[in-house]
């Protein structure tokens, strides 16, 4: 069992709610580098699901993942609190990022990629990587961590959708304005949805800047057991969970990691009907 | 000839199965044990030789003619201490060994006739004493010896439970969050109750072994970790869990599943009874299943259940199958359609990516190949389709390399499977013990749990040395 120590709701626009949670886990703690996630199952009937670590904690041997609720899972997780337990709590999973040496990093992070986008961003900006981070939001209410991001970046940008806050559009219209102004890149990191992460990856590879994507895959064990997280990367069948999350951005068969994605729409959402907004609480 | 000998070489005690509806209607076991008189019937037609070939055929040298004679006598306690004596899962191994070709292909009254049942007697004690008070084990001298053990499998726990009876101090690291390896995840409920599989663990619990489920070795921590934390020696038997491909056009479509990840969502999170259990599965009206060993048979079965016309293809003929022979008849019995000498090419899918179909081509045997079975060839222009709208590949698994990932001083063959002393589990690193199918590669429980043993021996013997 592993306690929650901290909830936070970091933002709540009635649909779209995205919660913070600290989780006492000192094992995955100690071991946790930028782009690792973990394996998560909430009780005995509960999936496992797969979360980037956002932060850690050393001290309290808290783990912070950040959730977007978005189907039963993720929902439940949103209505534990401080001092409940969950069951299962395992990693840290997957290849650490490593970054060669690069001075100027752009971070761009879409909607909930955000969350894994941020430890990254600290990261580089501690081994002293010029940091630009463009964060992009459909509209100003859902943008999260922007503080944080903005306390461990050179240069800060934000885009939304309907021009809410910051520039209007989308983050591709940020980097585009950056490559136009000549500014020297040497990598991208893009994480958000899969759409945002194609676009990215189709204006870069015009300019050759090498662009790095972290594909949130269906997984059931995330250790390369089953095959579920499969992605074909340039051409070759790679399995996220153990050679990823991240991946060359130019060499990702995104359209097929869609595809993959909406494998269980439709079981989900009896899933959810079935659950109701009877029984179980909170109701959205 | 007295009748008693002619009962003796004639045929042996059937065993009842569930009936076919309710077989394929839910995930009872279907073979059902033997009753008392059964199985002291089909004991006392074995002819206590004074050479007991059947011994030989056994991986872990079960004393088998012994035991087979203290059940004609009635003692079935008795009978299960003596396979505890060798094997500490006799509930698993008389389920899911391969009798016919381990113990049972050796036996003399097979010869003339059918051979004396061992594996469903051996079923029956570990059956019949399930229930029983369970010895303790009495450690009067606390050796204190930490030892860690990676991975709950077969190889895991019978490497535990022998270090346990030599009194360590052991600890067992499991991924998973429910020990049992491919007990719990893979095999399926029809044939091997979970139940059982929980009762062997707790066995090891209540011997002083503890557990970590949620701790991936080598992620949560390192093989260093674990000797910096105390342990003197540590025990791998990760298992093989890496899926296999076909490497054929289409194989990513949704709806295509590796065996494990069927299985897996099936077994260990339950997804038959999906929404009641959150982890869905998509099995649709038609299957395929690609291979014919026992995991093929498992997941064809499985998908028999969940509702399916359910297609079991095979590149070779029926002959060759791997799978145990039993496990091809009770998929038979179950309705599932054998198209062997059939080799798939390429899937094909629908606009919204999902699979409806596999071409395959026909093949025919060929003259033998360096493993002596017969090579198949494929037969020009016979290709034809089965419509299937889920595909299930079922055709072998490699070494999980998380572990070797991250000890590169471990030595491991060109496919990643870990190397050993065969007489000691002795890896590479001093202190490093490994077996089970991470070192052969996919096998059986049985071999998995000789090479626990094996390692267990080395590791009382390096403990021993070290001192
Ligand atoms: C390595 C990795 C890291 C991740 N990190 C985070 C994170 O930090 N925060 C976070 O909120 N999510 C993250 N995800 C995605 C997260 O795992 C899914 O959102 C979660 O599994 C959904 O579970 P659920 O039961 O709530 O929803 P479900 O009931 O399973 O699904 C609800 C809806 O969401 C869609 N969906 C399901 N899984 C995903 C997915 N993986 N990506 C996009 N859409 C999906 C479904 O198609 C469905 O429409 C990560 C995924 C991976 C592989
Ligand atoms: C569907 C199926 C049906 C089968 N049917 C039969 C049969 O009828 N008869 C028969 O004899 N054999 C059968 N087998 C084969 C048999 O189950 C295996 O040979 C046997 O389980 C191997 O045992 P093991 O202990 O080596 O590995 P496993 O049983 O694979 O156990 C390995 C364990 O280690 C854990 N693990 C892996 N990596 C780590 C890590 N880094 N840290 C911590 N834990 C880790 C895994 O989660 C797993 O629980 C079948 C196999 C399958 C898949
Ligand atoms: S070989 Fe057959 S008859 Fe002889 S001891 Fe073994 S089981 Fe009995
Ligand atoms: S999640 Fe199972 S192999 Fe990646």
């Amino acid at each position: 069992m592993f306690k929650v120590l901290r909830k936070k709701v970091l933002s709540d626009t009635g649909n779209d709610r995205v919660v913070l949670l600290d989780i006492e886990a000192p094992l995955v703690a100690k071991k946790h580098q930028p782009g690792h996630f973990i394996m998560l199952r909430i009780d005995e009937k509960g999936e496992r699901i797969p979360l980037t670590i956002a932060d850690t904690n050393l001290e309290t041997g808290a783990v912070t993942i950040i959730a977007q609720e978005v189907g039963i899972t993720s929902k439940q997780l949103g209505r534990l609190e401080a001092g409940d337990y969950i069951l299962d709590f395992v990693g840290p999973l997957g290849q650490a990022a490593h970054y060669p040496e690069h001075k100027h990093v752009v971070c761009i992070g879409g909607g909930l990629g955000v969350a894994p986008l941020y430890p990254e961003v600290k990261h580089l900006h501690e081994i002293d990587s010029h940091v630009t981070t463009i964060i992009g939001a459909r509209t100003k209410e859902i943008l999260i961590l922007e503080e944080e991001m903005r306390k461990h970046s050179h240069q800060f940008y934000v885009a939304t959708d309907d021009g809410s806050y910051g520039t209007k559009g989308f983050v591709t219209t940020v980097l585009q304005q950056m490559i136009d102004d000549q500014q020297p890149v040497d990598l991208v990191i893009a994480i958000g949805p899969i759409p945002m992460m194609k676009a990215v990856a189709n204006l870069t590879r015009q300019y050759n800047i090498k662009t790095l994507v972290s594909l949130n895959s269906l997984m059931v064990d995330g250790t390369g057991m089953c095959g579920a997280c499969r992605v074909t990367v340039g051409g070759e069948t790679k399995f996220t969970c153990i050679d990823g999350p991240e991946f060359d951005g130019h060499l990702v068969d995104f359209d097929e990691q869609m595809r993959r994605l909406n494998m269980y729409k439709d079981k989900e959402k009896s899933a959810l009907a079935l659950e109701g907004c009877g029984g179980v609480g909170r109701c959205h | 000839m007295s009748l008693n000998n002619q009962s003796k070489l004639g045929g042996r005690q059937p065993m009842s199965l569930l009936e076919d509806q309710l077989r394929i209607s839910g995930f009872g076991e279907v073979a059902l044990g033997y009753t008392e008189e059964q199985a002291i019937a089909e004991a006392k037609r074995c002819l206590q030789c004074k050479k007991p070939l059947c011994q030989q055929g056994c991986p872990v040298n079960i004393d088998i003619k012994d035991f087979i004679g203290l059940i004609a006598e009635g003692k079935f306690s008795e009978a299960c201490e003596k396979i505890k004596e060798k094997n500490s899962l006799p509930a698993v191994c008389g389920r899911v060994c391969p009798q016919e070709e381990q113990c049972e292909i050796k036996c003399i009254v097979g010869i003339k006739g059918e051979a004396v049942a061992i594996g469903r007697l051996e079923r029956f004690v570990a059956d019949h004493v399930m229930s029983m008070e369970r010895e303790k084990v009495d450690c009067a001298i606390q050796a204190g010896k930490k030892v860690a053990v990676v991975g709950s499998g077969p190889a895991g726990l019978a490497c535990a439970s022998e270090l346990a009876k030599l009194c360590y101090d052991v600890t067992m690291y499991e991924a998973f969050h429910e020990p049992g390896g491919v007990l719990m995840y893979g095999i399926p409920q029809f044939r091997l109750p979970k139940e059982i599989v929980k009762e062997e663990v707790e066995f090891l619990r209540q011997i002083g072994v503890k557990i970590e489920c949620n701790v991936i070795i080598g992620k949560t921590l390192t093989i260093d970790d674990l000797f910096a934390m105390g342990f003197e020696a540590v025990f791998l038997g990760t298992g093989a869990g890496l899926p296999y491909f076909l490497g054929i056009e289409g194989e990513n479509l949704n709806g295509v599943y590796s065996a494990n990840e069927f299985l897996t969502r099936v077994n260990l999170m339950r997804a038959y009874k999906f929404p009641e259990y959150r982890t869905p599965v998509h099995v649709g009206n038609r299957v395929a299943v690609v291979g014919a060993g026992n995991v093929a048979m498992d997941a064809a079965r499985t998908a028999k259940r969940l509702g399916a016309e359910v297609h079991i293809i095979y590149r070779r003929s029926e002959e060759e199958m791997p799978a145990r022979k039993e496990e091809i008849e009770h998929a038979k019995e179950e309705e599932i359609q054998f198209q062997t000498l059939s080799n798939p090419l390429r899937l094909i899918g629908d606009d919204k990516g999902y699979v409806t179909g596999i071409v395959c081509e026909k093949m025919e045997l060929g003259e033998p190949d360096s493993s002596g079975r017969r090579r198949p060839q494929p037969i020009p222009n016979s290709e034809f389709t089965i419509d299937i709208d889920t595909l299930v590949v079922a055709v072998g698994q490699g070494p999980n390399p998380i572990v070797t990932q991250a000890t590169p001083e471990l030595q491991v063959n060109k496919w990643g499977n870990i190397i050993v002393d065969e007489q000691t589990g002795a890896t590479s690193i001093p202190g490093v013990y490994a077996g089970g199918d991470v070192v052969t590669g996919a096998a059986t429980v049985i071999k998995a749990m000789g090479a626990g043993k094996i390692a267990a021996v080395g590791i009382h013997d390096y403990l021993i040395a070290k001192e």
